[in-house]
């Protein structure tokens, strides 16, 4: 039952929702928090490429949002670096780190995996937190000006939204037609079968090593706009929870399907704006989703919610005999 | 000449707390084939019961055995009624685990707040060791000593007991540890609970050197993965190996060069996973 990657009508509606965001709601608050959807989106949409289409789970996805957004900051504030050459040399550096991380990440595969991905990632961390005299240590990274590509001024919120939604749209061309592929046709492949792949005469890793560095690179467009959004980066922005906050927004919308991640990353960024102005325990929400998900919603939340919603139906329409939950959808996350 | 000994003997230290962590992480990956993510929150978790038993009058070693086994029951309890209902689901266990380690995490701010707080070291081993004019503190010698003491009991525990066989055999093949009439189901609950204790034990342990500070957890999740990326799962040796490798490691780097003690850690896991990625003693890839 997995849903076709492309679907036309989802597009354009989706679309159209997004192109008149700004009209829609009024505050410059909420166009800046549709902003950091769409970052959030991108990251999510190169994480899914990941879990969703590779089959490889990851828990240290924010190495790469992180990193791109401390070397742009750091190149442009502090080491004299041109806006354009800046973002530049931050993107393809974290692609060069990816490319690295990917293959030492993929001498495992699974459990392995994700431990050497979360392993990696939390040493970055450390780096970040500890050498305090290249990265500020805990107090961040700032005084970065956003640029000004073609007279565009990025201060406007409504303009910003626009600059980061181009990126969004281009991100998801270029990932739907990367899902299209031959490579990533073979990359769903060694997801599904690795041995038969590899029979086949495919050679698995270099198809995910690929998909890795491609999953990188997004991940360092995620964290070059993150950087212009917030104009500051502290150690956070790598820690676990951004890895873990990113692998909620795919499991949350749905792996393995072009725009869940979107949905996803709308409702984890909602949900975290509207909590932590009520209440400080944004962690144990977090925590309590991850494990309500698990144990009740294996497919995922919005799929689970569906399936949830079509077996009530069922309940009070025609006293069919109830299927349960995942005999509804065989499509498992997990 | 003296920096590179008392050096050596706090990476020892460093090491040793580490060896109580990892060792039941180790075992839990390897015979359950969880990756026990709330490893480090227990370990945290287990600090602050410890904490609060002796300001409630507790003495040490009485705070050692209440945050054992504190975390031995939260363990068991997690392992009986949630990790256990995902049997054979690797991936939800793991996403479980990691959601359980943000609920204690946050929880421990909210109860103990997210100022850094030091156990109190017991009277008995307070002061400094002397040799020459080497002085080393007795403390750290002593959780030096415990963590050797409790390589060999686990070593004996798994080599030359009844149990241990049975463990041993299960993380060779657990399918056929099962058809041989092993109740695996007994034996996963035993190790949980074993790991669970000593990871809360080695956090009251841990108190008096490292603190007990928000964020303690996932300072020492990574260092145990890594330690088992480099020891080999499942295997005790690897664990501690690995354990006192990543002790001198990360405290030489630190008295070497500070800033850079983090970025010293990418360097063992890039040369066992290049050369030998089933890890240093491990006998399958993990």
């Amino acid at each position: 039952m997995r849903a076709p990657a492309f679907n036309w009508v989802m597009w354009l509606v989706g679309l159209a929702v997004l192109l008149v965001l700004p009209w829609l709601v009024t505050s410059e608050y909420y166009v800046n928090i549709a902003s950091q959807i769409v970052i959030a989106a991108i990251l999510a949409l190169s994480l899914n490429l990941l879990i969703g289409f590779g089959g490889m789970i990851s828990l240290g996805h924010a190495a790469y949002l992180g990193v791109a957004a401390y070397l742009t900051i750091y190149l442009t504030a502090h080491a004299g670096f041109g806006q354009l050459s800046g973002a530049f040399i931050a993107i393809s550096s974290t692609t060069v780190l990816a490319m690295l991380f990917g293959y030492l990440s993929l001498r495992a595969s699974g459990l392995g995996f994700l431990m050497i991905t979360l392993a990696l990632g939390q040493i970055l961390w450390g780096v970040a937190y500890r050498w305090a005299s290249l990265t500020g240590g805990d107090n961040g990274l700032g005084g970065m000006e956003r640029p000004h590509p073609f007279g565009l001024d990025l201060n406007q919120p409504t303009i910003f939204y626009y600059f980061v939604l181009f990126f969004l749209g281009v991100a998801l061309l270029c990932i739907a037609r990367f899902i299209q592929s031959a490579l990533g046709q073979s990359l769903q492949g060694t997801r599904d079968q690795p041995r038969r792949m590899r029979t086949l005469g495919y050679n698995v890793w270099l198809i995910q090593w690929l998909s890795f560095v491609f999953a990188g690179f997004w991940g360092a467009v995620a964290g070059l706009l993150y950087a212009y959004y917030h104009q500051f980066v502290s150690p956070q922005a790598l820690h676990l929870t951004t890895s873990a906050e990113a692998l909620l927004m795919v499991i949350a919308g749905g792996t393995g399907t072009l725009f869940g991640p979107v949905v996803g990353a709308a409702l984890v960024v909602i949900l975290k704006n509207v909590i932590s102005a009520y209440i400080t325990r944004w962690l144990i929400l977090l925590g309590a989703i991850f494990v309500a998900i698990v144990l009740f919603m294996p497919e995922g939340l919005l799929p689970g919610l569906a399936a949830w919603m079509r077996l009530l139906r069922e309940r009070f329409h025609g006293g069919k005999k109830p299927t349960s939950v995942s005999a509804v959808t065989k499509d498992r996350v997990l | 000449m003296n920096f590179w000994i008392i050096q050596g003997l706090n990476g020892l230290a460093f090491g040793s707390l580490l060896f109580i962590l990892a060792s039941g992480f180790s075992l839990i990956f390897g015979l359950m084939r969880i990756v026990n993510l709330s490893h480090g929150a227990y370990f945290m978790l287990g600090a602050y019961v410890g904490l609060s038993a002796i300001e409630a009058g507790a003495n040490f070693w009485v705070a050692i055995l209440l945050g054992g086994a504190a975390i031995c029951i939260l363990g068991t309890l997690i392992e009986r009624f949630i990790l256990r209902r995902l049997n054979g689901q690797p991936l939800a266990q793991v996403l479980v685990t990691l959601g359980i380690a943000f609920i204690i995490a946050d929880a421990c701010v909210w109860i103990w707040t997210g100022d850094p707080r030091r156990v109190p070291m017991p009277s008995e081993l307070t002061g400094a060791f002397r040799v020459a004019h080497l002085a080393f503190p007795i403390y750290r010698l002593f959780v030096i000593g415990v963590a050797f003491a409790l390589a060999a009991a686990l070593w004996f525990l798994l080599e030359r007991s009844r149990l241990g066989a049975m463990i041993r055999a299960g993380v060779d093949d657990l399918t056929m540890a099962r058809a041989m009439g092993i109740r695996t189901s007994l034996l996963f609950s035993v190790v949980f609970c074993l790991g669970s204790a000593l990871a809360g034990a080695g956090g009251v342990l841990a108190g008096p050197i490292l603190s007990v500070y928000p964020g303690l957890d996932t300072d020492m999740l990574p260092l145990a993965l890594v330690v088992v990326i480099l020891g080999g799962v499942g295997s005790l040796l690897g664990a501690f190996v690995g354990s006192l490798i990543i002790g001198f490691i990360y405290s030489y780097g630190q008295a070497l060069f500070p800033d850079l003690a983090y970025v010293i850690l990418f360097l063992p896991m890039v040369l066992v996973l290049t050369l030998r990625p089933t890890g240093l003693f491990g006998r399958q890839a993990i």
